[in-house]
């Protein structure tokens, strides 16, 4: 339930952006969120109506931008989505596959007025 | 950053006291919706030049002013990481600890893997030889703390409240009231949990993943993200194991399944396996924190 942390963080960085950009309402939100990061996306749902209730991005519709988790073995190099952490090589079966995408949790763009 | 889950910043206790708030009370903006649907920011001013001090100003928009119906919707894009402020005050403690030469470990494990215990041995052993102290993070009472320090070391306690892991600022907090001596080993115990302490960098040196053998081999493939980011794994009560049908070897396959350079010790702090291991696997980690600002002392480069 760290959800409720990052809603929190969302908040933060939407109020930070406001005091630079001049709004004084946000209307939509988009993060990106990535298939590997450690977010259990429904929860962050919940929670982000939360945590944004009476605040300027009250009532603010949450679009999750999902990227895909991509890895690089480290025995053969090559390429391959991934869909968990603890996956095997598909080309030689080494678990040694470093994350190259697909972890991230950002706060892309928003619809502001 | 909110520390907690669900009730909010104000269930942050350390050594019994509220948490000081990074964010202060009053700064967050608010808006009303009217019935018409427009929105109106409160408190509301005709000061010009956008939000100054908290206060909105409605003619800041693209459109330089305001009127009910005309939308001035715009797109501002962002970019930011989710975590980025936990991070910057993660990188504000890592900086304190390498320029003192602290060696911090942030222990996390699920509740009763026995990390209270293998810290009070560890206290114990290194009692004369090195400087510790030691942070607590639990949701509720100062029992962890108390048992540290009758173990001889000084030990602040945080309450986390409803929350379910400790964050870079409120260790920060802890630190400044524990006036961590240069050169010494800090030792970290999150609240037992092996979820979300993974996604809070604290600043430490390291993470340390303890699974003991009354839980399952295959807890790494279930909480992969905890295995991933530590650096050192203790499979802690290894003096059960002749009791228990756990396989060991296998737990061990699985954690480097996810984290394939993960170092691995078998320890038991009952009877005392592996302990001498750990010790040095610490002393080490300590010399090289010193040696580090040792080397950063040398004028080869002038940092501002």
């Amino acid at each position: 339930m760290h959800e409720m942390s990052l809603a929190e963080s969302v908040l933060q960085i939407i109020e930070n952006t406001a005091r630079k950009q001049g709004y004084t309402r946000v209307k939509t939100v988009w993060l990106e969120i990535g298939q590997l990061a450690c977010v259990e996306q429904e929860s962050l749902r919940f929670c982000f109506d939360v945590v944004m209730r009476d605040s300027i991005a009250h009532q603010a519709q949450l679009e999750i931008i999902k990227t895909a988790g991509q890895g690089r073995c480290a025995k053969c190099s090559i390429e391959m989505p991934i869909a968990a952490l603890y996956e095997a090589c598909p080309n030689c079966g080494s678990y040694e596959i470093h994350v190259t995408g697909g972890d991230e949790m950002r706060v892309k763009e928003l619809e502001v007025e | 950053m909110c520390t907690t889950c669900g009730c909010g910043i104000g269930q942050t206790l350390i050594a019994g006291h509220a948490l000081k708030q990074p964010r202060k009370p009053g700064e967050v903006m608010r808006y009303r919706v009217h019935e018409d649907g427009a929105a109106l920011a409160y408190p509301h001013t005709h000061q010009h030049g956008g939000v100054l001090d908290g206060v909105l100003d409605f003619g800041a928009g693209a459109a330089g002013t305001h009127a009910p119906g005309i939308s001035q919707s715009r797109m501002v894009k962002i970019e930011r990481d989710i975590l980025a402020k936990n991070n910057d005050y993660a990188a504000e403690n890592r900086d304190y600890f390498s320029m003192h030469g602290i060696f911090t470990l942030n222990l996390v494990s699920s509740p009763g893997s026995g990390k209270t215990t293998l810290l009070v041995k560890t206290i114990a052993a290194l009692h004369g030889v090195l400087q510790i102290a030691v942070i607590e993070g639990d949701q509720q009472t100062d029992n962890d703390a108390a048992r540290i320090r009758a173990a001889g070391a000084p030990a602040l306690q945080i309450n986390t409240g409803k929350g379910c892991h400790l964050d870079a600022y409120m260790v920060g907090q802890a630190m400044q009231q524990l006036h961590l001596q240069d050169h010494s080993l800090l030792l970290i115990e999150n609240v037992g949990n092996l979820v979300c302490p993974a996604s809070f960098d604290l600043g430490e040196t390291h993470k340390v993943v303890i699974l003991s053998v009354t839980e399952g081999e295959d807890k790494p493939l279930k909480y992969p993200d905890m295995f991933r980011a530590a650096d050192l794994m203790l499979l802690n009560k290894c003096d059960l194991l002749p009791y228990l049908e756990f396989d060991a070897g296998l737990a061990v396959d699985y954690a480097r399944r996810i984290n394939p350079k993960l170092k691995v010790i078998r320890i038991s702090a009952s009877s005392g396996e592996g302990m001498a291991e750990w010790l040095d696997w610490i002393a080490m980690g300590c010399r090289n924190a010193v040696a580090a600002i040792q080397r950063s002392a040398e004028p080869k480069v002038l940092l501002e």
